[in-house]
């Protein structure tokens, strides 16, 4: 059992390793080992050439990871949370994002901005949200959200050799959760494909697509769901941006019964955007129900733990929404709320 | 185009002990030194018994250095650069055959003079002159302008937002100031790769109020990059006056605080900002990063939609077009020294005007670009989701060619 903090540790170092032009910066990331110990042990190996302390800029230090990208480096740039990373949007969508095509394809910028997303736990409204959708929305970017150790390790090593821009997001309260890993995750040739979602639990009645830590929620009401007969399909999405869409169909296809389910909020969300491809593909015709997104309550993230609780999707949320759409009650589901 | 620059080592050691490099070491005297010096983490300086507010008047004026008078004479033969003659009229022939940016040549093409043609460039957007002097022709500048078959940004770009790699600068950012912590960026990576190689990047006393002024300063000093941060204070950020911009010192006092050598030049003098350039790579060359301000006048409007008479004088315009224009104060220097003359001037005048001319001409009755290139470029390798698109576009163009001008667009395989 090997938890996602030391999954992403060991991915950072391998390619550190395999690749000289590969280096980290951000605020605590080297002497103090990372605000939450994801660089371990990554200074005292590869020194201050390539384990880059920085002062507390977003704006400055994501400049000079896109600067060193321009000029041929890979720089992988840790935001202590993707919170604070909002000073530094500008470089990620309007620098690193765009380049590569305003360039006319003669710089390209590859560099993994990474770091925890959505929500942690007490900490309210200015740090804890979920950017998948915000970043999904840019093209130029790629945009990964691993769920378990072997997503956190074979998705980053990809993305570190990716020759685009990948945001990675991560998730605070997972760093810590052990989750095994097969040998061959083990390997240093471990590398995930970038836009390939995982079919996390097969099932017939409903498929349930989620990413994240959110894929822990869906996990956690299928095993429910299958006390009670119902099987739950459950796509651990992986990637936001390249879409596995093709997955999603296949499974739409066997179960014509579709949830989605992020903590992010739901207007123009994650879920938004696969109900729209729904929409617009012949998986429509497959559909036995309309489709339910479950997501973030519509509110900034309050601080009390009761109503942090209530403001995200939980088992018994997903639980409902199944049964809403498999008893075909949607309308009655909208009119209650 | 190759650098011919005979400036000899020498030279350049007489020109380090006359030009005011600033350094960090610089302290104000004010401070009444109570003995014993400090040893906090932050700040290694003396105790004092006295409570004493500092302020812009704490210091004295950084001084403004200047090789020529506004007549074009040298003021002390010392600091005359011994530039070939090759060279010097490279300079005044870009500077002359300017399409905008009256007033501010000086600085551009000096500075593009006294670098490495293999130094990379973080240029704003007023920096043609650089473009110019690196060999960037009039037919590829305008072809940027009109977006045709032949811009190598394939049509992407805004207008004027150049780039060129082979020639070593970095296509523009139009947000105000981003260039500025990614050229201390790329400055880290050849500090990293031992590269000989600098940065400079260019920006305005406006931009300078941004955030990322300050971070790429903080970075720069933190770093100690290999990195010259080129001030060009125009007085004008659009309409916005230097009064209204910010107070103190201008730009240039930013830079000893924050760890940068820091020198100030007169940018209307060509000569000038060649000298101090030229010292300031060596600086930088050596991992000691520059802050450089090259005080100037905007004399033309901030760009085509503006109109700059309603928020200064036509005296002040006139003065600075006159007295203290770059282009006449070199070409002053230069015909005294018979190297130039009124009716080269004049040639090189109308070659220019005809050059720009015949190259909007042909630019306009290019091709534009290849619809297909809309797609690429977004990812190193096209998305399924974009090939399709293409695909689905290449399929109705077929069946329903007859409904679209395609003659007008360059063809699959004479796209680049």
């Amino acid at each position: 059992m090997v938890p996602v903090r030391d999954a992403l540790k060991q991915a950072i170092d391998e390619e550190m390793e395999r690749d000289e032009k590969v280096f980290i910066l951000g605020e605590e990331v080297a002497q103090y080992d990372g605000a939450y110990k994801v660089t371990r042990g990554l200074w005292k190996k590869y020194g201050d050439k390539r384990v880059v302390d920085t002062p507390i800029t977003e704006i400055g230090f994501a400049g000079i990871a896109v600067g060193a990208a321009f000029a041929g480096l890979r720089p992988i740039c840790e935001f202590m949370t993707f919170n604070f990373a909002m000073q530094a949007i500008d470089h990620i969508i309007n620098s690193a994002a765009k380049t590569f095509y305003m360039s006319a394809g003669a710089v390209p910028v590859p560099i993994v901005f990474r770091g925890p997303n959505g929500a942690a736990a007490g900490v309210a409204a200015q740090h804890s949200q979920c950017f998948a959708a915000w970043y999904s929305s840019v093209p130029g970017l790629k945009v990964l959200m691993p769920y378990s150790s072997e997503d956190a390790k074979g998705l980053l090593k990809a993305a570190i050799r990716d020759p685009d821009p990948v945001v990675f997001l991560e998730d605070e309260i997972v760093y810590g959760v052990p989750f095994p890993m097969s040998d061959e995750a083990m390997s240093p040739d471990f590398v995930l494909p970038i836009g390939k979602a995982k079919v996390e639990r097969a099932g017939d009645h409903i498929t349930i697509v989620c990413a994240g830590k959110a894929t822990h929620t869906a996990l956690d009401a299928a095993n429910e769901l299958a006390g009670k007969g119902i099987e739950c399909e459950v796509i651990n999405l992986r990637s936001i941006r390249p879409l596995d869409f093709q997955t999603i169909a296949q499974s739409i296809a066997k179960t014509h019964h579709l949830i989605t389910l992020e903590q992010g909020w739901p207007q123009s969300g994650v879920g938004a955007e696969i109900c729209a491809r729904v929409m617009e593909s012949p998986s429509f015709f497959e559909l036995d129900a309309p489709v339910w997104r479950v997501t973030g309550a519509d509110v900034p993230m309050p601080y009390t733990r009761s109503l942090e609780t209530l403001a995200l999707p939980q088992r018994g949320d997903v639980v409902a929404a199944v049964a809403a759409v498999l008893g075909n009650r949607i309308s009655e589901a909208s009119v209650s709320q | 185009m190759a650098l011919k620059c005979g400036v000899s080592f020498m030279r350049l050691a007489q020109i380090h002990k006359t030009i005011r490099c600033l350094s960090t070491r610089t302290r104000p005297e004010t401070i009444n030194n109570g003995g014993s010096h400090a040893a906090f983490p932050g700040a290694k300086a003396p105790y004092t018994t006295e409570i004493k507010f500092l302020n812009e008047h704490s210091y004295e004026p950084i001084p403004i250095y200047r090789v020529l008078d506004s007549n074009g004479e040298v003021i002390d033969s010392r600091e005359e650069p011994d530039i070939d003659k090759d060279t010097l009229l490279n300079i005044q022939g870009r500077i002359s055959f300017y399409m905008t940016n009256y007033g501010e040549e000086g600085i551009h093409v000096g500075s593009a003079a006294a670098l490495s043609p293999s130094d990379l460039v973080f240029a704003q957007y007023r920096e043609v002159g650089v473009l110019l002097y690196r060999g960037m022709t009039v037919t590829e500048l305008v072809n940027q302008c009109y977006g045709n078959h032949e811009d190598p940004g394939k049509g992407r770009q805004m207008p004027v937002h150049y780039g060129s790699k082979q020639r070593n600068i970095v296509t523009i950012s139009s947000p105000l100031a981003t260039q500025m912590p990614q050229a201390v960026g790329a400055a880290y990576a050849f500090r990293r790769a031992g590269s000989g190689r600098v940065v400079t990047c260019f920006f305005g006393e406006g931009a300078a109020s941004e955030g990322d002024a300050h971070a790429a300063f903080n970075f720069a000093g933190t770093l100690n990059c290999p990195i010259i941060l080129m001030c060009r204070n125009n007085g004008y950020a659009i309409s916005t006056p230097t009064s209204e911009q910010y107070r103190g010192d201008g730009v240039a006092a930013r830079g000893p605080p924050a760890g940068l050598h820091t020198v100030r030049v007169d940018g209307t003098d060509a000569l000038a900002v060649y000298n101090a350039v030229k010292k300031a790579r060596q600086l930088a060359v050596c991992n000691t990063p520059v802050l450089l301000e090259a005080m100037s006048y905007r004399v033309g409007h901030h760009s085509t939609s503006d109109d700059s008479s309603a928020y200064r004088s036509t005296d002040e315009i006139q003065k600075w077009t006159q007295e203290e224009s770059p282009a006449r104060k070199m070409r002053l220097y230069l015909e005294r020294k018979g190297l130039w003359s009124e009716e080269q001037e004049a040639e090189l005048m109308r070659e220019g005007r005809d050059a720009v001319i015949r190259a909007m001409q042909r630019a306009e009755r290019e091709k534009k670009p290849n619809w297909r290139e809309m797609l690429q470029d977004v990812y190193y390798d096209m998305p399924p989701i974009l090939l399709k698109q293409m695909k689905q576009m290449e399929s109705h163009l077929e069946k329903y060619k007859e409904h679209y001008p395609l003659e007008q667009y360059q063809s699959e395989e004479n796209s680049a």
